[in-house]
């Protein structure tokens, strides 16, 4: 930890960065930390509990917008961090990547590159309670599947804390804003949320990290990391690992589906 | 009661094939169910997922989605890129239970003016076995049948 204030600290002292998105402590898990200064720095920490997804902040325009910017990022964070540079949201010379090591080292991550080999090094966290959860509702029949997110998603209330908390989730105008004509309706009531959250799945389809910061951020605890999830599955089932987190805007001329007669 | 049900079908099609193909269906003299409305689009491609939710809310029993086979898009691509959409699109409405079996996906060519006829044919007689998607409309419809229950809300005891 003192290691990563430091480094911070010089890097804005020499002016590498302006802003650091970090950790710092909070009461239950740790909090986003932003600092700007030698002080705010003294504040950071970095260990295995912080796992929040903070790549959300780097295309926030109140946040880091044209800064350069360091980041303490976690497993699901790198994977939200090139997939944005795929997307041409970041650059790359704008911007330190911290991460950790497993066993808990602090490791500096220069580019893409190293961000990429981090991740291949590294073991991807455990998502099973996600993965039973699925298998769950797959194993359901139709209609109780139907009861199921019927109940859950007609106690949404169209807050939009899912989209807040994802870092895919960047565009300046969201298809639920598009009103001529209405195209999402925007009062909370069930078809309209269970709308809400199919274009908000569909739109992340190959894109998504998986990091369930949506379902994370949901003040009514509704499961929509799970609709996530099932699509992070469902892209790797029929396009396997897309080229560039592409795969809604690419296609294969031999894609193979069982539906269409 | 359910001999009587006539269901409701919404076409979405392509206008270089399907729409084509459902003209010659026409100009053939091939008689098909007259349950269908058609509503044409520059290409399979233009075909928001989003059409399909609005024609359920808006009392549609079924819905078709048809435009030009692999490799004949007026576009070069627009189907190919539908076809992706709609493999991800089936899967997540089934996850969700909403029920998969309403909506037919098909390729239909300006050629195909007999398959135009089967195609809306046999949609229309799975529909009539499935009944109305009162499911989704209810749930779209979210005042209707929920008055009772409403009322009780509404009241407020001091
Ligand atoms: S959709 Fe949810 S799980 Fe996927 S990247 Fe966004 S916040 Fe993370
Ligand atoms: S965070 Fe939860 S309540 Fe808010 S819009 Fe998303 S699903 Fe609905």
């Amino acid at each position: 930890m003192i290691e990563l204030q430091n480094r911070v600290k010089s890097l804005l002292a020499d002016k590498e960065i302006d802003l650091f998105i970090g950790y710092g402590q909070g009461t239950r898990l740790p909090r986003p930390l932003l600092a700007g200064t030698a002080e705010e720095a003294s504040g950071l920490v970095f260990d295995g509990a912080c796992t929040g997804n903070l790549a959300v902040y780097l295309t926030r325009k109140e946040v880091a917008g044209s800064k350069k910017v360091g980041i303490a990022a976690s497993y699901f964070a790198l994977r939200s961090i090139v997939q944005l540079l795929a997307e041409h949201q970041l650059r790359e010379e704008r911007l330190r990547v911290f991460a950790l090591a497993p066993g808990g080292t602090l490791k500096e991550l220069a580019g893409l590159a190293e961000v990429e080999r981090h991740l291949a090094e590294t073991p991807v966290p455990s998502l099973q309670v996600e993965d039973d959860w699925v298998k769950e509702i797959d194993a359901m029949p139709p209609k109780e599947r139907w009861g199921y997110w019927l109940g859950e998603l007609s106690k949404c209330f169209k807050c939009y804390a899912c989209r807040a908390a994802c870092p895919m989730c960047y565009c300046t105008k969201c298809i639920v804003e598009v009103n001529r004509p209405q195209w999402v309706q925007p009062w909370a009531a069930a078809a309209s949320n269970m709308e809400w959250q199919i274009n908000r799945v569909m739109h992340l389809a190959g894109r998504c990290s998986d990091c369930g910061a949506c379902g994370a951020a949901c003040p009514l605890g509704l499961p929509v990391h799970i609709l996530s999830h099932k699509m992070v599955e469902i892209v790797a089932q029929r396009f396997g690992t897309p080229e560039g987190g592409n795969a809604l805007s690419t296609f294969k001329p031999d894609d193979k589906e069982n539906f269409i007669g | 009661m359910d001999n009587e049900f006539e269901p409701k079908l919404l076409a979405f099609v392509c206008n270089w094939c399907t729409y084509a193909g459902a003209d010659l269906t026409g100009t053939s003299r091939i008689k098909y169910a007259s349950n269908v409305k058609i509503v044409r689009f520059p290409c399979t491609g233009r075909i928001d997922f989003m059409l399909v939710l609005k024609a359920f809310a808006n009392g549609a029993d079924g819905v078709i989605v048809s435009g030009c086979h692999p490799n004949d898009c007026h576009y070069t691509s627009g189907n190919f890129h539908a076809r992706r959409r709609w493999m991800l699109f089936r899967e997540l409405l089934d996850f969700m239970g909403i029920d998969v079996r309403r909506i037919r996906f098909s390729w239909v060519s300006a050629a195909e003016g007999a398959k135009w006829a089967d195609v809306v044919n046999s949609t229309v007689a799975a529909i009539r076995e499935l009944g109305p998607y009162t499911d989704y409309q209810k749930a779209a419809s979210y005042l209707a049948g929920n008055e009772d229950v409403l009322l009780n809300e509404k009241e407020v005891t001091l």
